[in-house]
């Protein structure tokens, strides 16, 4: 009865989304407000019936019905409850179910939240999420049903993949799909604006909330991805350039693009056609990563679907909504009002840069991640595009991004003051060189880039503080004026400040990580001592224990630094009966935001177990820094005030800043 | 029935929310926002953030012209869209539409796709409803899911082993047993079944392990029976026939009239000479309750056992020959061939035996 209803419930989703695909627009052509509002009934209604069938996956997983081929594939009985829950997105069809959840979950959030749009823009942005439902539910319902019955029940499941057994992918896999589908929204109101041929600087306020939540959703996503990846996997990266890794990167290039133009277009009614270009590719970026992962089309850790005439379908997902946008774009962009025009060096000049640096490393991951497929395809070779090429591309990009970064938001709009923002810089600019400096010093012998790198992200924080000083007027007021003015401040110009501080913060772990990041890699036997990274380590021996459904071999090490004992850490290994598979468990050691990190391998037969040790200077600011970006992006979104870009008259000539 | 009757009323659901904005007004009650309200909001948002002195004046009117320019625009825009209400036959026929369209293809959609007749089999009912209708081996999940969370539960060990033995799990059933000794405390008999369930693991032949635990057996109640039995077994297939005729013939001797096992002893005592190991009584049991892929599987994995024993030992004639057998048997000639080969540089050295072999493959139809 639940496994049934559930089935039936996706069923009438895919119903509603038909209707909801087709009358709003009808309706909008006839100016008939009940037929467009038939589109906001339901999208409600869709989210209900959606949710309802998620709901009834999650009840059948939790209570091991194994009638249902998805729970017998994906779960079993002795598995904990909360993987037992989390099972039901780490499989195929599972996780194809989550995604339209979410998808009609955003599409009700505009059906019941969206009352300040116009109304026939709201009918088509609804419509259009509907035909994104509809091949969704299509694709579910045709190719990988979770619904599907076993008419006589095996008494056991066949568990869930061990390495995806984490509470880390518990919470990655929603995460990155929230940021993804959300962008289906700014996709929405992209395709919108051009059915209705119209388009201004209202729409981009409108568009603003769904973007930047979905950016924050993705950016979080990608962070966590990341951070499982390090603890998870064992290899002490933290970063693969894993296509599948990259397929959630693309879009997140894309919308902070999208983020950052949307601005220009809502304060100066400028960039519109070329907004428009940047949503319909941020969300074609998310159907491919969500094709990448899903068709089986790479072979990578992440990608446990595999089924060609699944790929096949998606791919004609693909093709009809990437293909049918641009051809629409390419067909309406022309009948598009241009906008506002401004000088080079301004406010808007730089977020031109900005969007023209971070398309362009989009494109190059783009490439860095299709072309060894397209290769493949046309003459049979398997190449694999690593880590050098990204290195080599993507980094030169983006040092000069982060170069502008400061610059940014000192411009006035318009008409900016080069000088006069390198002048107000000049506080960032001493303050990284002088950190450069003193890393010279204290890491002679190093590698060259490194202390440059990190000047560049103290000058990115210093940048994006210096701001913020500018801002409040600090130091040129007396304390309790500038404190005023703090208060004062739009949230979304603290938002601006955390993200782009936060931008710095991650450099600064990315560069301390990859350049002293010490290695130990020996086979241990019990009271065989490590030093690394001024720690030294006592392996003491390994013990056994079973649990639930695995066995566990844990290994104890005593940390010591200078001779006082610091910490006991247990990595472990565990031996899943069920899948015949085990995993790593690596023991990590936080020491302020610098981490040790022990990964068990093979054991001997004489008792010595094969050891990896590293030592991880500032690595915790990887993942703090992203979190720093969507504390932003949170402060930015709970700014309920309309932001209004107040032009600079050339001849004024104040020290006063404009409003953000 | 009742599931029926749910989707009945989910597609009813379903079509309200589709008629529901039909039956209201055309005109909308909230005009919803538009973009005149933006401009608006923009405009006393400047003025906000000049009273506070995050602007200045001049700043400050720039951005008004501004925006009211894109007001006016926006305003001139609406007003050459005035919204008036339609005709009403759309609406009526979106209403028939949903109302006829939505069931019809749902239910064309869900009955190809769906298993109405199924009913729900969460597993903790069906662990309740356990009864004798079920296959014996859902039964052994069960208990062995409970083991799996209670595994110092020795009764639990108890009623397992002798099943996964009879099930010819023989793997299974040596580590059920040796929970048992664990949990329950060692008796000759659990030993004796131990044993047997290696010996049956390793397709008949009396290994190193499974000797010991019979001696432990026997140590534990010289009059064991089953333990001699084996040790006779095991002294049989080391080539100490004599021994084994002594071993089985003392068991005979101490069998009480009744017993049920004296066939199988003087089966074995009879067909002595022959000097080849036989599967267990139990092995051959559980292969007659095989399926033919089961059974062709557990041939399988004895011949490979046998071959890999004759790697390390290559001096046992017959046991080449069973193996060349095998494969013939096997329907695997080419095999067999392989065999012939390897036995011979086996069998180098040992005159004798080549001749034995060569005699045993031309009666096989494989020399050449």
């Amino acid at each position: 009865m639940i496994a049934e209803a559930g089935h039936y419930a996706l069923v009438l989703a895919l119903g509603l989304a038909l209707i909801q695909s087709t009358i709003p627009i009808i309706g909008a052509k006839l100016h008939d407000g009940a037929l467009m509002n038939v589109a906001r009934s339901t999208a409600l209604a869709q989210l209900v019936f959606v949710g309802a069938s998620f709901f009834a996956l999650v009840t059948l997983h939790v209570v091991s019905d194994f009638s249902v081929v998805n729970v017998f594939q994906n779960s079993h009985s002795l598995k904990p409850m909360i993987y037992k829950i989390t099972g039901v997105w780490g499989n195929h069809e599972g996780s194809m179910l989550l995604w339209v959840t979410i998808l009609a979950l955003f599409g009700g959030l505009v059906a019941a939240f969206g009352n300040n749009l116009p109304l026939s823009l709201r009918a088509h942005v609804l419509a259009v999420q509907a035909w994104v439902a509809t091949a969704f539910y299509l694709f579910i319902l045709l190719t990988s049903n979770p619904f599907a019955r076993i008419a006589s029940p095996p008494m056991e499941g066949r568990d869930l993949n061990p390495v995806l057994q984490d509470i880390g992918l518990a919470v990655h896999p929603p995460m990155l799909y929230l940021g993804y589908v959300g962008f289906s929204i700014a996709f929405s109101f992209a395709v919108a604006a051009l059915i209705e041929g119209r388009i201004d600087a209202a729409w981009a306020r409108w568009v603003r909330p769904w973007t930047l939540m979905a950016w924050i959703f993705l950016t979080l996503g990608i962070a966590m991805g990341s951070y499982w990846a390090y603890y998870e996997l064992g290899w002490g990266g933290w970063w693969f350039w894993d296509p599948v890794e990259n397929a959630s990167l693309m879009p997140w290039l894309a919308g902070t693009a999208l983020l950052h133009s949307s601005i220009v277009m809502e304060k100066r009614n400028a960039l519109k056609v070329w907004t428009i270009l940047l949503a319909i590719l941020t969300f074609s970026l998310s159907l491919l990563g969500t094709f990448l992962v899903r068709s089986g089309v790479l072979t990578s850790v992440h990608a446990f679907a595999t089924d060609p005439t699944r790929g096949i379908f998606i791919l004609l997902i693909l093709c009809t909504f990437i293909g049918g946008s641009l051809s629409l774009y390419i067909w309406r962009a022309s009948a598009l009002k241009q906008g506002g025009l401004f000088a080079p060096i301004s406010r808007e000049g730089a977020l031109v840069l900005n969007n023209l640096f971070l398309t362009t490393a989009c494109a190059t991951v783009f490439v860095g991640t299709l072309y060894p497929l397209a290769l493949e395809v046309i003459t049979g070779n398997r190449i694999s595009v690593g880590a050098p090429f990204f290195n080599l591309t993507f980094a030169p990009l983006f040092v000069p991004l982060l170069i502008a970064v400061p610059f940014g938001p000192l411009l006035a709009w318009k008409r900016g003051d080069l000088v006069g923002a390198s002048q107000r810089l000049m506080a960032a600019g001493i303050g990284s060189i002088i950190a450069m400096a003193v890393l010279w010093a204290w890491t002679r012998g190093g590698s060259t880039f490194a202390p440059l790198a990190i000047g560049l992200a103290v000058f990115v924080i210093l940048g994006a503080l210096s701001d913020l000083a500018e801002r409040i007027n600090l130091f040129r007021t007396s304390l309790p004026v500038s404190f005023r003015r703090a208060k004062g401040l739009p949230r979304s110009a603290w938002g601006t400040v955390f993200a782009h501080a936060g931008l710095g913060v991650a450099l600064i772990g990315i560069v301390c990580e990859t350049t002293w990041n010490t290695e130990f890699i020996a086979s241990m036997k019990p009271n065989d001592v490590a030093q690394v990274g001024g720690y030294s380590l006592t392996f003491e021996g390994t013990s056994q224990r079973q649990q639930s459904n695995y066995r566990e071999q844990t290994a104890r090490f005593t940390v010591s630094r200078g001779g006082e004992p610091i910490a006991v850490m247990t990595p472990s290994k565990r031996n899943f009966t069920t899948r015949a598979a085990s995993t790593t468990e690596a023991a990590l050691l936080t020491r302020g935001a610098s981490q040790l990190y022990i990964s068990l391998g093979d054991t001997g037969a004489d008792g010595s177990v094969a050891v990896r040790i590293y030592h991880k200077p500032m690595v915790l600011l990887i993942w703090f820094g992203p979190v720093l970006m969507a504390f932003g992006g949170v402060l930015s979104l709970s700014d309920r005030r309309l932001r209004v870009g107040a032009p600079k008259p050339a001849k004024a000539l104040h020290a006063l800043q404009p409003a953000e | 029935m009742t599931l029926w009757f749910v989707f009945a009323l989910m597609t009813a659901g379903a079509v309200f929310a589709v008629l529901w904005p039909l039956g209201r007004s055309a005109r909308p009650q909230t005009p919803g926002g538009s973009e005149t309200t933006v401009y608006r909001d923009q405009l006393a948002e400047v003025g906000r953030d000049a009273e506070a002195g995050l602007i200045g004046a001049p700043e400050a009117a720039a951005a008004r012209v501004e925006i009211g320019r894109r007001l006016l625009e926006a305003a001139d825009a609406e007003e050459d869209h005035p919204s008036h209400a339609s005709k009403p036959w759309p609406r009526r026929a979106v209403a028939v539409g949903a109302l006829a369209g939505i069931p019809l293809l749902a239910l064309l959609i869900y009955l190809p796709l769906g298993s109405p007749q199924l009913p729900d089999f969460p597993l903790a009912e069906r662990l309740q409803s356990a009864d004798a209708s079920q296959p014996l081996e859902n039964l052994v999940a069960q208990v062995e899911s409970h083991l799996e969370k209670h595994p110092a539960d020795g009764r639990g060990w108890t009623v397992l082993a002798p099943v996964l033995a009879k099930l010819g799990r023989f793997e299974d059933a040596a580590r059920a047993y040796r929970n048992v000794i664990t949990y329950t405390g060692e008796t000759a008999q659990l030993r004796a079944d131990l044993g047997a369930a290696l010996a049956g693991a390793a397709n008949g032949i009396v290994t190193a392990d499974a000797k010991s635990e019979f001696e432990r057996a026997v140590a534990l109640d010289p009059k064991d029976a089953k333990a001699r039995f084996f040790l006779g077994m095991a002294a049989e297939q080391d080539g100490r026939t004599a021994d084994a005729v002594t071993i089985w013939k003392a068991l005979l001797a101490d069998a009480p009239a009744e017993a049920q096992w004296r066939g199988a002893v003087q089966e074995a005592l009879a067909q002595f000479g022959d000097g080849a190991p036989r599967p267990t009584e139990e092995a051959v049991a559980a292969a007659s309750n095989m399926n033919e892929a089961d059974r062709s599987a557990m041939i399988h994995k004895m011949v490979d056992r046998l071959s890999a024993r004759l790697k390390q030992d290559g001096n046992d004639v017959e046991g080449w020959l069973r193996l060349a057998r095998a494969y013939m048997v096997l329907k695997e000639p080419e095999k067999s061939r392989v065999v012939r080969d390897d036995a011979r540089r086996a069998l180098e050295r040992n005159e004798a035996g080549l001749r034995q072999l060569n005699e045993g493959l031309k009666a096989l139809g494989i020399d050449g």
